[in-house]
């Protein structure tokens, strides 16, 4: 590639060879010491890419002044929040694997996001596991009830509102609380790891989508199944959270930093077996003697 | 005044000058004078326009509005690529349509126990908070539809699910029973089919490519959660 001779990269040494596009406007750097943050304001769709790749490897305050300089736009232009939403569908569905399949000692915050929050995917997860965990709610306990002669078939909308409360507060407040405690210990203990707000409300948001199907199969009326599906989810959410979040608070006090994984954990299991709890019915086994059991019957019969 | 002091980057670079590159080395100066006539012709006519239909008899008005609508309703039921739900948008027939879904699905006041369905009102909020939702949507991921057009868009396409609405209301009336809760979940199927062929026939152009599923997504949702509304009406 002729047009690399012209980037005079050759201070760098291998980071030349990813640099890649030639047609796009040439940058010209001065020396090593010369940061890059003195190119102007890249425009971060497709050609944003390859620059990920050169300063992917780099440590995190590079990547914060990017993603400093990224949103130039002042907060009260239609702009800025674009900045939030500029993904593509790969890129989402990525970052969906990602949560899925924690991998140890790999940094969900740093293999997907790359200083690329966005707030697509916390928020339209968040709403479809409202939507998921009202639904599976109300038909779980309607598939409970079903042979019961009392029982009279309600959609309980309002469980919809409620479960939408829990969602967005959880989704948003908790990483509010955990940013503000994480710049206050930054304060105290130098970090070499630091996350920005929205970084963290992108972690969570991803992190609850593996409930999307928990609560769909929660609609099985078997104790033991929805404790295991409880513990399935909770073990990949929580291990995505805590990967994520043990580098931040590794060089801190043992004993914080132990109590702060360890809180994100708990209120994680807080949600789950609360949502369980209230909006799914406890599948009884002892109403089945009352009534006429009908051969077609899904409930498992009691001893 | 218009004086242009510019350098254009660097001259020692090798890459082909872009187009309007010299531009910026053009000064203009005081002393060559710059006029003409700037004139909008046709303007006497739309006047005339402007003034006709404010002395037109209100059935006039009426019927060319009603008109409108139900040029759209059809533009809905039969979906082609056409952009005449884009150009004229108005916002009556989303407007007719959601209250005549929130009117059939609000539960009785006289029965109002805590865990019935929708009332009047959360419909309402759901359909147009919905939408606006989702326009911001896809504004934010770059698409080039303009706010109105899209709540248009999606107004309209809530029609199928309104016809299956009131065929439930029908269906209901007629015997409990398994068979009844299977025709009735058929036709919500089919009907909720045919609004997500309809909008993303409408809305998919205006995406930008590698985004289309992550626009395409919560309109799906939006229309699943009507159906479901739809569905599991019981009447008390």
């Amino acid at each position: 590639m002729a047009a690399v001779d012209d980037l005079q990269f050759e201070e760098f040494g291998d980071a030349a060879t990813s640099a890649a596009n030639p047609g796009t406007t040439t940058i010209h750097i001065e020396g090593p010491s010369e940061s890059p943050t003195h190119q102007p304001g890249l425009p971060r769709g497709s050609g944003g890419e390859e620059d990920d790749e050169l300063l992917g490897n780099d440590d995190s305050d590079k990547t914060e002044l990017l993603a400093g300089q990224k949103k130039s736009s002042p907060f009260w232009t239609f702009e800025y929040y674009q900045t939030f939403f500029d993904v593509d569908t790969y890129q989402v569905f990525d970052r969906i694997k990602g949560s899925l399949l924690p991998i140890p000692g790999k940094n969900f915050v740093r293999l997907y996001i790359r200083s690329n929050p966005d707030l697509y995917g916390p928020f339209w997860i968040c709403a479809t596991l409202v939507f998921a965990i009202a639904i599976s709610g109300n038909l779980s306990n309607f598939l409970i009830h079903l042979g019961e002669k009392t029982y009279h078939y309600v959609p309980e909308f309002r469980k919809v509102s409620i479960a939408a409360t829990i969602i967005y507060a959880y989704a948003w407040l908790v990483p509010l609380a955990l940013w503000g405690f994480l710049m206050w210990r930054n304060s105290k203990v130098m970090n070499i790891v630091s996350y920005s707000f929205l970084e963290i409300v992108c972690v969570y948001g991803y992190s609850l989508f593996i409930y999307i199907p928990t609560a769909v199969l929660w609609i099985i009326p078997q104790k033991a199944v929805r404790w295991i599906l409880v513990m399935i989810a909770l073990g990949i959410s929580g291990s995505v959270l805590a990967m994520t979040f043990w580098p931040a608070v590794r060089e801190d006090n043992r004993r914080i930093a132990l109590a702060t994984i360890g809180t994100i954990v708990l209120l994680h299991t807080l949600l789950s077996v609360g949502c369980l709890a209230y909006f799914f019915d406890a599948p009884e086994m002892d109403h089945l003697p009352t009534t006429t059991v009908a051969p077609n019957q899904t409930v498992a019969t009691a001893k | 005044m218009a004086k242009a002091a510019e350098s254009s980057g660097d001259p020692g670079t090798t890459s082909p000058r872009p187009l309007f590159a010299g531009l910026s080395d053009i000064s203009i100066s005081q002393d060559i004078p710059v006029e003409g006539e700037i004139t909008i012709p046709m303007r006497s006519h739309i006047r005339e326009f402007d003034s006709s239909t404010l002395n037109e008899s209100v059935q006039n008005t009426i019927m060319r509005d009603l008109k409108a609508v139900g040029k759209k309703f059809m533009h809905v039921l039969y979906p082609r690529k056409s952009n005449t739900l884009l150009r004229d948008w108005d916002l009556w027939g989303p407007l007719i349509l959601c209250v005549t879904l929130a009117l059939m699905l609000q539960r009785s006041s006289i029965d109002s126990e805590k865990d019935g369905g929708p009332q009047f009102a959360e419909v309402f909020v759901i359909v147009w908070f919905g939408a606006v939702t989702i326009t911001l949507n896809s504004k934010l991921l770059g698409g080039n539809i303009s706010f109105f057009q899209s709540l248009c868009v999606l107004g309209y396409c809530i029609l199928p699910l309104t016809v299956a609405m009131l065929v439930c209301r029908l269906v209901l009336l007629a015997e409990p029973g398994p068979i009844n809760f299977m025709v009735r979940l058929f036709v919500v199927i089919v009907m909720f089919a045919w609004s997500i062929v309809a909008s993303t026939a409408f809305l998919a152009d205006s995406q930008p490519p590698n985004r289309k599923a992550l626009a395409i997504y919560p309109v799906f949702l939006f229309y699943f959660v009507i159906s479901w509304m739809i569905l599991t009406f019981t009447p008390q």
